[in-house]
């Protein structure tokens, strides 16, 4: 089967972000399509590389990239939602005047369309939020 | 876009103490562009979102009720109120903003674009849909 998942909460705030990679991890292993997934709300925050949680605690961001690198995933970061929390790649910082950078390593940054375009490819779009 | 599917936007939350509700706003409107036969829903605390009269002076946040007006236009025609939400928070039909489309196959006659439903009717609804958004 082919998903879109959709994350919509921050890391470490809300279990979704948690949950949602646990989702893909099982659904990947299983031979499962993930076609992508969308980070919007708050949920863009799981896509800055200046997280840094305590070194007892799991990484929710290089976890993300790591398993990105490995399946080829496509982890796409709401542009809208991203420009209101700060999370800027080259692009977004070049086109609205910023002085630095955090994306993370696999994630890119677009638009709503990509949500909606993953909903229509998928068999299931599965959200991950309250 | 090779298949069309029926998409239902399901709006659960008050307007502005959280960005729910204008960030689902955001998607609908960039959907309308994918031409899905595309409904929204409106339950639990989301029938706020409807209500005329916003004014958000006092919180100092845009007020983006506006845009629901607009909703038409964006060939967005079927927006679904369930009755007991409405009910339990002591609203009625009547505290809701008069949403309309013009029907292209009906001449362009102004129609309701709100319907009012029962919960046992809006389950139906959602069970008929291919994929729901949920805000």
């Amino acid at each position: 089967m082919k998903f879109t998942v959709q994350v919509n909460e921050g890391p470490y705030q809300h279990q979704a972000s948690d949950s949602a990679f646990f989702f893909v991890k099982a659904a990947l292993e299983k031979g499962h399509e993930i076609f992508r997934v969308f980070f919007y709300h708050d949920g863009v925050n799981n896509g800055t590389r200046l997280t840094t949680p305590p070194q007892d605690d799991r990484n929710v961001v290089t976890r993300w990239s790591a398993l990105a690198e490995e399946h080829g995933l496509d982890l796409v970061i709401c542009v809208a939602a991203a420009q209101r929390r700060g999370i800027v790649d080259d692009g977004e910082a070049e086109r609205n005047g910023k002085d630095a950078t955090n994306i993370a390593p696999g994630f890119r940054i677009s638009g709503l369309g990509q949500l909606v375009e993953g909903a229509i490819q998928s068999d299931r779009l599965v959200v991950f939020g309250d | 876009m090779s298949e069309t599917k029926q998409f239902l936007y399901v709006n659960r939350r008050a307007p502005y103490g959280t960005i729910y509700a204008w960030e689902a706003l955001e998607v609908v409107l960039i959907g309308a562009a994918f031409e899905q036969d595309v409904s929204l829903a409106f339950l639990d605390d989301g029938v706020f979102q409807l209500t005329k009269g916003q004014d958000t002076a006092g919180v100092g946040m845009k007020n983006f009720s506006p845009t629901y007006s607009a909703l038409g236009d964006y060939e967005v025609t079927k927006i679904y109120v369930e009755k007991e939400s409405l009910e339990e928070r002591g609203l009625t039909m009547d505290d809701l903003q008069h949403l309309t489309y013009e029907d292209e196959d009906d001449d362009w006659a102004e129609k309701d674009s709100i319907r009012l439903v029962s919960r046992a009717e809006l389950a139906e609804i959602m069970a008929g849909q291919d994929v729901m958004f949920n805000f």
